[in-house]
C-alpha cells in the first residue's frame, strides 16, 4: 500500500524524517559517489602518474625554452634592443654581458649544454661553446675587454651574425620552435619560414604513417573477420586451441619474428624461392617484399592481427546463429544474410579492433625499422631517433604532441561518424 | 680486500690497492653498461673475471644499454638517481654525454695507470682522449666486405666499388645514418681525404655526397644493427656492404663464409667508458679503481684475444697475442696493423657533434624521398 | 502409429530419422502429415527431438534418412532461405540493429518487392498483431510480449503458407502466455494458415491445437487431438505427461466382456479398461484421472470394486478441493472434486471408499 508523500509549504516532496526528499537523496548519492571514488583512486593515482603526468611533461617539453634564458641571462636582455637584419654584429655591451654570462655557465657546466640546444637550430654552435669554455673561464672580466674583438681572435664563430640572431631567436623562455620544426618549418629572419626541401621530412612521415596504419589496419579487418568468424562458429574446444594460434606472435619474441621475416621475404627467401621455382616470377625479377613498405605492412598486420581478432571474436561469439538461420527462413539467401544481419551486428568489433589495431600502428616503431627500409618507416622512428639518439627531446616532445592530437581528431571524427557506443570488446 | 692479498699482487695492484685504502670505503657492487654480446664478453674476460678475482666480494652486473646510454643517462640524470657506474659508449656519445654534463669529467694521468715502462696516460692513449670525460678502450673501424662469390673475377679493392654497380652489380648494405657514408661518397665522388670535413660543412658539400649516393639508392639495403650486413652477406642477400671489422672478423674466420674484407678507407672509430656525472663516494671509489684496472696496458691487450679490436693504448700493441679460441694470431686482424691501415680515415667528432643534427635532417629527407 | 492420411497432406514426414553424431538416433523413425490449415502442436519432454524436426523442416538440418514432402514436393535439397516457411524463434531472433519496421520489411526486400508494397503490408500486419504504432522502434525498446508479436508478424507478413514456431511463449509470463496462445490461435485460424507448433507446456498444447503429437525418445508416442489425448492416452507416457493423473501397477487377472479385472500389488481388485493389455498374467500399470475417481458411495455402480483409502491431506483451491489419499500403499492418490454447495470435504485421517466407472480407468503397458 503506498501513502502520498508530505510535501512542504513550497510544495517540495518531503522524506519520512521532514528534510526534503530532494536533498536527503543527494546526500544518500553523494556518500554513494565518495564510496565508488574511495575504490578507484588507486587507479586513478596510477593513471595520473604513469600516464597523465608523462604527457603533460611531454606537452611542456614541447615548448619550454628555458635553458637559455635562465644561463643567459643579461645577454638575453640586452640582446633584445639588437636588430638581426641590421648587418651588423651586436655592441660590445652584449659581447661583455655575454662573457659574464658565460663564465658562469662554464662554473656550472652548463655551457656545453647550451650549445647543443642551440647546435639544434644551427650547425656549429655546439663546438662554438666547448672551445669557448675552455678560454673564457680564465678571462678577467670585465677588465681585460673589449669583449668583441676577444671573442673574435677566439673564434670567427662569435663574429658570425647567423649565431647571434640564433640566440636571439631561441632567448624566450616558451618556443614554438619545435612544434615549427615538426611541420617542416622553421623560424626565420622574418617570422615562421618553409624548411629547405632538402630537409622537409616530418609532413611526409605524419601522412605516411597515417596512410599505412589505414592500410595496416584494413588488411586487418580483411585477414581477421574471416579468422573470427570461424574461430566464433566452432566448438569452444576447438576455437580455444586455434585461439593459441592466433595469440602465437605474443609468445616470439621480436628478434624471432623478424629473423622469421627475413627468411620468408628477402629477396632469397622462402616466399621468392617458391614463386620463382613455381614459375609465377622471373628469376631477375623477384618480388621485393622487404626493406620497403610492403614489409612494414606485411610484418605490421602480423603482430596486430589479434589485436583485430579478439574483439571480433567475442563480438562474434554474442551474436547468436538464430539471427542467420531466422534471416535465412525469411527467405534471405546466405550472403544477404550475412551482409544484411550479421555483419552490421559485428560493426562494433571491427571499430574496436580497428581503433586498437590503429592507434598501435601508428605507435610502432622497432617493426618498421627492423623491416621497413628507408620507405616503409613512421613518423615514431624519428620520436625514438631524436629521444634515443640525437636527445632533441623538444622536437620529440613536439612531434608527439601532434601524433596525439591527430590520434584524439580521428577518435573524435570516429565518433561522429560511426558513433563510440558502437565499439564493443564482447 | 685483505693485507696478504694485496701483498701478493702485482706492483701495479698495489697501488691500485693503496689508493682504496687512502679513499676509505668502497662499494662491493658495479652495474656496468655495454652492448651485448661479443664484445660485452671480451670484457667480462679480459677486465671483470680478473677483476673480480683478485677484488674478493665484488660483483659486477651487466646492463646491455650502450645503444641508448645517452638517453638513458640523461633520463636518470633527470630523475636524480643514477643506477649505473661505468658506461661503455662510442667516442661521439661520449662527447655528448660530456657536453650535457651526464659524464664526469676524468684526469687521465691521475686516474688511468702508467704504462709499464712509466710513460703518463694521457701520453699512452694520445689523441684518442677525445673527450674530457672518455676514457678510450678500443679502436674498431667500419669497412667494407663482400661475397668472394659474388663479385666476378675482379674482386674489389677500394671502398668505391660501392658505388661501382657496373662492375658489381646487386644490393649492397650501408648503415642508415650519414656518418662514414657521407665521407665514402665524398671520397669516390674524388674529393681528397684531407679535405671531407670542410667540403661536407657546407651546404653544396652535403648536396654533392648525398648526389653521390643518390647513384645508387636503389641499390641499398639499409642497415641499423651491426650484425645486419653479416646475416645479409651469409644470405647471399647483397654483394657488399659495411659494417664493422669485428663482425668481419668472425663472419669471415669463425663462420667461415665465402666473404672478405676492405681494409681500404676504414674509418676509425673509438670506444671506451665514461663514468657517470654524481656517483655517490664509495661507488665512484669501486668504479675508478676498476677502471684504473681495466685500461692498464695489459688488460687492453688481452682485451683481442676475444675480439679483433684494437687495443686504446700505444704501448698494448707489442703485446697482441692470439685468439683465445682459434689460436690464430690477432695482430693482422686489427684495424691499426700498419698493413691494414694504409688508407684509414679518422672520423671526426668535433665535426660531427656540430653538425650531426642538421646533415642527418637532410640524410633521412633524401632517404624518404 | 500416424493416421496418415496420403491425400491431403500438405506437410509430409515419411520415415524420417535423424542423426548430429552418426551413432545415436535423435529422431528414430517419424510419420507424421498434415493437411492444410491444421494446428499441430509437437509435445514432449525437453530433447525428444521437437526442435529437430522443426528444424528439419525448416531446412537447417538435414534428415538423415527419410523423406519431408511440402505440398507433395520433396524438399530435402531445397535450400531454407527457398522453402517460404515462416518462422518464430524461441527467442524471437528480432534483428537488434533494425527498427521493428525494418525486421518486418526484410523479407519483403529480400524478394524484391517495391517499397509502396511493402510499407502497405508491414502496416497491415502491425495491425494483425495490434502493434500499429511500434513501428519506429528498436526491438530492445519492446517488452517481451511485444517482441513476440513482432516476431508473429515478421513470421506471418510475407504470406507464408507454413509457419512453424519453436516454444514461442517459453520467455514469457503465465498471463501473458494466455492471452498470446489465444491471439495465436486466432490469426492462424484467420489467416488460415498451417502451423506446427512446438512446446512443452501440455496446456497450452491441449488448448491451442487441433491435433497433439506426443514426442518421447525421437519417437511419436500419440498423435490425436486434445480430447482424445486427454481421455484416452495410448500409453501410460502419454497418460502420465498429459494431464494429471493416478497410477497404480498391478497384474491382470482375467478379461472378460471388454472389462479387465485387475489384481493390485498394494491389494485390492480393480476394473479398468484393456487398452494395452490382452490376457492374464500381463504387468500393467492402470491409469485414473483424479477427477474420475468418485468417493459417494451413493453414486457407484452396486456390484463395481472399490478401494479401501485413507485421506492424508485435504486442499482448498478455490474452483476444486484437491485431496491425498493412501491407495494400496501409495500415498500419492489424488482425487479432485468440484467446490459445489453440496461437496462434502474430507477429513484427514477418515477412511473412505473410492471406486470408478471402468471405462474411465485405463489398464496400459507395465
Ligand atoms: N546440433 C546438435 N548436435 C548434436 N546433438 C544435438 C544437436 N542439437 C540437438 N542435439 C541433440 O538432439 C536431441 C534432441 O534435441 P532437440 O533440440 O531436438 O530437443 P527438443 O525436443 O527441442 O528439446 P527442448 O524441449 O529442450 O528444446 C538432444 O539429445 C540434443 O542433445
Ligand atoms: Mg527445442
Amino acid at each position: 500500500m503506498t501513502s502520498v508523500p508530505d510535501t512542504d509549504a513550497a510544495g517540495r516532496v518531503l522524506s519520512a524524517d521532514g528534510t526534503p526528499l530532494k536533498q536527503s537523496l543527494n546526500r544518500a548519492l553523494r556518500r554513494q559517489k565518495l564510496r565508488a571514488l574511495a575504490l578507484i583512486a588507486p587507479l586513478l593515482i596510477f593513471v595520473l602518474v604513469s600516464f597523465v603526468a608523462p604527457i603533460l611533461d611531454m606537452l611542456f617539453r614541447s615548448v619550454e625554452n628555458q635553458l637559455i634564458s635562465d644561463n643567459l641571462p643579461q645577454t638575453v636582455v640586452i640582446l633584445e634592443d639588437w636588430d638581426p637584419n641590421s648587418g651588423e654584429l651586436p655592441s660590445e655591451a652584449v659581447f661583455e654581458a655575454f662573457a659574464g654570462d658565460l663564465q658562469i655557465a662554464i662554473s656550472k657546466k652548463v655551457h656545453t649544454r647550451i650549445g647543443s640546444r642551440l647546435n639544434y637550430e644551427k650547425p656549429g654552435i655546439s663546438s662554438l661553446f666547448r672551445k669557448a669554455g675552455r678560454q673564457v673561464k680564465k678571462w678577467d672580466i670585465p677588465n681585460d675587454g673589449p669583449y668583441k674583438e676577444k671573442f673574435a681572435d677566439l673564434n670567427k664563430g662569435f663574429a658570425d651574425i647567423e649565431v647571434w640572431r640564433t640566440i636571439k631567436t631561441y632567448s624566450g623562455a616558451y618556443t614554438n620552435g619545435y612544434f615549427l620544426n615538426s611541420i617542416d618549418m622553421q623560424k626565420g629572419a622574418d617570422g615562421a619560414e618553409a624548411r629547405p626541401e632538402n630537409e622537409q621530412i616530418y609532413i611526409t612521415l605524419f601522412i605516411r604513417t597515417l596512410i599505412m596504419s589505414l592500410a595496416i589496419t584494413s588488411l586487418c579487418i580483411l585477414l581477421g573477420y574471416p579468422v573470427a568468424w570461424i574461430l566464433a562458429n566452432l566448438p569452444s574446444r576447438t576455437a580455444n586451441l586455434l585461439m593459441i594460434l592466433v595469440l602465437l606472435p605474443f609468445w616470439t619474441s621480436l628478434l624471432v619474428r623478424t629473423s622469421a621475416w627475413k627468411v620468408m621475404l628477402q629477396d632469397q627467401g622462402v616466399v621468392n624461392e617458391v614463386l620463382v621455382w613455381i614459375g609465377l616470377v622471373a628469376d631477375d625479377s623477384r618480388l621485393a617484399l622487404i626493406n620497403n613498405q610492403t614489409g612494414t605492412i606485411i610484418a605490421m598486420t602480423h603482430i596486430l592481427l589479434p589485436f583485430m581478432i579478439l574483439p571480433l571474436y567475442s563480438v562474434m561469439q554474442t551474436i547468436s546463429p538464430t539471427y542467420l538461420r531466422a534471416a535465412k527462413s525469411l527467405g534471405a539467401t546466405d550472403w544477404t544474410a550475412f551482409w544484411r544481419v550479421y555483419f552490421p551486428q559485428s560493426i562494433p568489433g571491427i571499430g574496436a579492433g580497428s581503433i586498437l589495431v590503429f592507434i598501435l600502428s601508428i605507435g610502432y616503431y622497432i617493426t618498421p625499422e627492423l623491416v621497413g627500409g628507408t620507405k616503409g618507416v613512421f613518423i615514431s622512428n624519428r620520436i625514438a631517433f631524436h629521444i634515443l639518439s640525437s636527445l632533441n627531446w623538444g622536437l620529440a616532445a613536439a612531434l608527439g604532441t601532434i601524433l596525439l592530437v591527430v590520434v584524439m581528431a580521428l577518435y573524435w571524427a570516429y565518433d561522429k561518424i560511426v558513433g563510440i557506443d558502437n565499439v564493443k570488446l564482447g | 680486500m685483505t693485507f696478504t692479498r694485496t701483498l701478493l699482487a702485482t706492483s701495479a695492484l698495489v697501488a691500485v690497492g693503496g689508493t682504496a685504502f687512502a679513499d676509505g670505503h668502497m662499494a662491493s657492487d658495479m652495474t656496468l653498461v655495454s652492448w651485448g654480446g661479443a664484445y660485452q664478453n671480451s670484457q667480462q674476460k679480459a677486465y671483470v673475471e680478473p677483476y673480480i678475482a683478485m677484488n674478493e666480494g665484488v660483483t659486477a652486473v651487466w646492463d646491455e644499454s650502450s645503444a641508448e646510454a645517452v638517453a638513458k643517462l640523461r633520463a636518470m640524470n633527470e630523475a636524480g638517481n643514477i643506477t649505473w657506474d661505468l658506461v661503455d659508449v662510442v667516442a661521439a656519445d661520449a662527447i655528448r654525454l660530456c657536453d650535457e654534463g651526464l659524464a664526469m669529467e676524468i684526469n687521465p694521468d691521475e686516474d688511468l695507470a702508467d704504462a709499464p715502462d712509466g710513460t703518463k696516460a694521457s701520453v699512452d692513449f694520445g689523441d684518442l682522449i677525445v673527450s674530457d670525460c672518455f676514457i678510450p678502450q678500443i679502436v674498431y673501424s667500419t669497412t667494407m666486405g663482400y661475397r668472394t662469390d659474388l663479385v666476378g673475377d675482379t674482386a674489389p679493392t677500394s671502398v668505391c666499388a660501392v658505388f661501382d654497380t657496373e662492375a658489381y652489380p646487386g644490393k649492397r648494405s650501408l648503415e642508415k645514418r650519414p656518418i662514414n657514408n657521407m665521407e665514402w661518397a665524398l671520397i669516390c665522388d674524388g674529393v681528397a681525404k684531407d679535405d671531407v670535413y670542410s667540403v661536407l660543412e657546407t651546404a653544396e658539400g652535403q648536396e654533392r655526397a648525398l648526389a653521390k649516393l643518390d647513384t645508387i639508392k636503389d641499390d641499398v639495403i639499409w642497415w641499423s644493427a651491426g650484425a645486419d650486413t653479416p646475416q645479409l652477406l651469409a644470405d647471399g642477400e647483397v654483394v657488399m656492404g659495411s659494417t664493422y671489422n669485428g663482425r668481419f672478423f668472425s663472419l669471415i674466420e669463425e663462420q667461415k663464409q665465402p666473404v672478405a674484407m676492405l681494409w681500404d678507407a676504414q674509418v676509425f672509430d673509438l670506444d671506451g667508458w665514461i663514468i657517470p656525472a654524481g656517483l655517490p663516494a664509495d661507488r665512484l671509489a669501486r668504479v675508478k679503481d676498476f677502471v684504473k684496472f681495466a685500461t692498464d696496458t695489459q688488460r687492453l691487450a688481452d682485451q683481442s684475444k676475444y675480439i679483433s679490436y684494437g687495443p686504446a693504448r700505444l704501448s698494448s700493441a707489442p703485446l697482441v697475442g692470439k685468439h683465445a679460441d682459434l689460436g690464430i694470431d690477432m695482430a693482422p686482424h686489427m684495424p691499426t696493423d700498419p698493413a691494414n691501415a694504409t688508407n684509414t680515415f679518422l672520423y671526426n667528432y668535433e665535426f660531427w657533434a656540430d653538425y650531426r643534427d642538421d646533415i642527418d635532417a637532410k640524410f633521412q629527407a633524401w632517404l624518404a624521398k | 502409429m500416424a493416421d496418415s492420411d496420403q491425400g491431403g497432406a500438405f506437410v509430409e514426414f515419411d520415415r524420417v530419422q535423424k542423426s548430429y553424431d552418426g551413432e545415436n538416433l535423435v529422431v528414430k523413425d517419424l510419420n507424421l502429415s498434415l493437411p492444410k490449415g491444421e494446428f499441430l502442436t509437437m509435445l514432449g519432454p525437453s530433447g525428444s527431438g521437437k526442435t529437430t524436426c522443426l528444424m528439419m523442416l525448416a531446412g537447417f538440418e538435414t534428415a538423415t534418412n527419410g523423406d519431408i514432402r511440402l505440398d507433395g514436393q520433396p524438399i530435402n535439397n531445397i535450400p531454407p532461405h527457398k522453402r517460404g516457411i515462416g518462422m518464430v524463434f524461441q527467442n524471437y531472433a528480432l534483428f537488434p540493429h533494425m527498427t521493428v519496421a525494418e525486421n518486418l520489411s526484410f523479407p519483403l526486400e529480400v524478394r524484391k518487392m517495391g517499397k509502396s508494397e511493402r510499407e502497405a503490408k508491414v502496416k497491415h500486419v502491425l495491425e494483425l498483431v495490434q502493434m500499429g504504432e511500434f513501428g519506429g522502434r528498436r526491438p530492445s525498446q519492446l517488452s517481451g510480449g511485444q517482441q513476440q508479436r513482432i516476431a508473429l508478424a515478421r513470421a506471418l507478413v510475407f504470406e507464408a503458407e507454413l509457419v512453424l514456431m519453436d516454444e514461442p511463449l517459453g520467455a514469457l509470463d503465465k498471463q501473458l502466455r494466455e492471452t498470446m496462445q489465444f491471439e495465436i490461435k486466432r490469426i492462424a485460424d484467420d489467416l488460415g494458415i498451417t502451423v506446427v507448433y512446438v512446446t512443452h507446456d501440455q496446456t497450452e498444447a491441449l488448448t491451442m491445437s487441433d491435433r497433439v503429437a506426443v514426442f518421447e525418445d525421437g519417437r511419436i508416442q500419440q498423435l490425436a487431438p486434445p480430447d482424445e489425448l486427454y481421455e484416452s492416452p495410448q500409453n501410460s507416457f502419454v497418460a502420465q505427461f498429459i494431464g494429471e493423473n493416478n497410477t497404480l501397477e498391478g497384474t491382470v487377472k482375467e478379461i472378460k466382456n471388454g472389462i479387465a479385472l485387475v489384481q493390485l500389488d498394494g491389494g485390492g481388485l480393480i476394473d479398468c479398461k484393456p487398452v494395452n493389455v490382452t490376457k492374464a498374467g500381463e504387468r500393467t500399470r492402470v491409469s485414473i484421472r483424479p477427477e474420475r475417481v468418485e468417493f459417494d458411495k451413493t453414486r457407484l455402480h452396486a456390484d463395481a470394486h472399490t478401494l479401501k483409502a485413507e485421506v492424508l491431506e485435504f486442499i482448498y483451491m478455490g474452483d476444486i478441493f484437491r485431496t491425498r489419499l493412501r491407495v494400496a500403499g501409495q500415498d500419492d492418490f489424488i482425487i479432485k472434486s468440484r467446490n459445489a454447495p453440496d461437496q462434502v470435504r474430507l477429513e484427514p485421517g477418515s477412511e473412505i471408499e473410492i471406486g470408478w466407472l471402468a471405462e474411465d480407468c485405463r489398464a496400459l503397458d507395465a
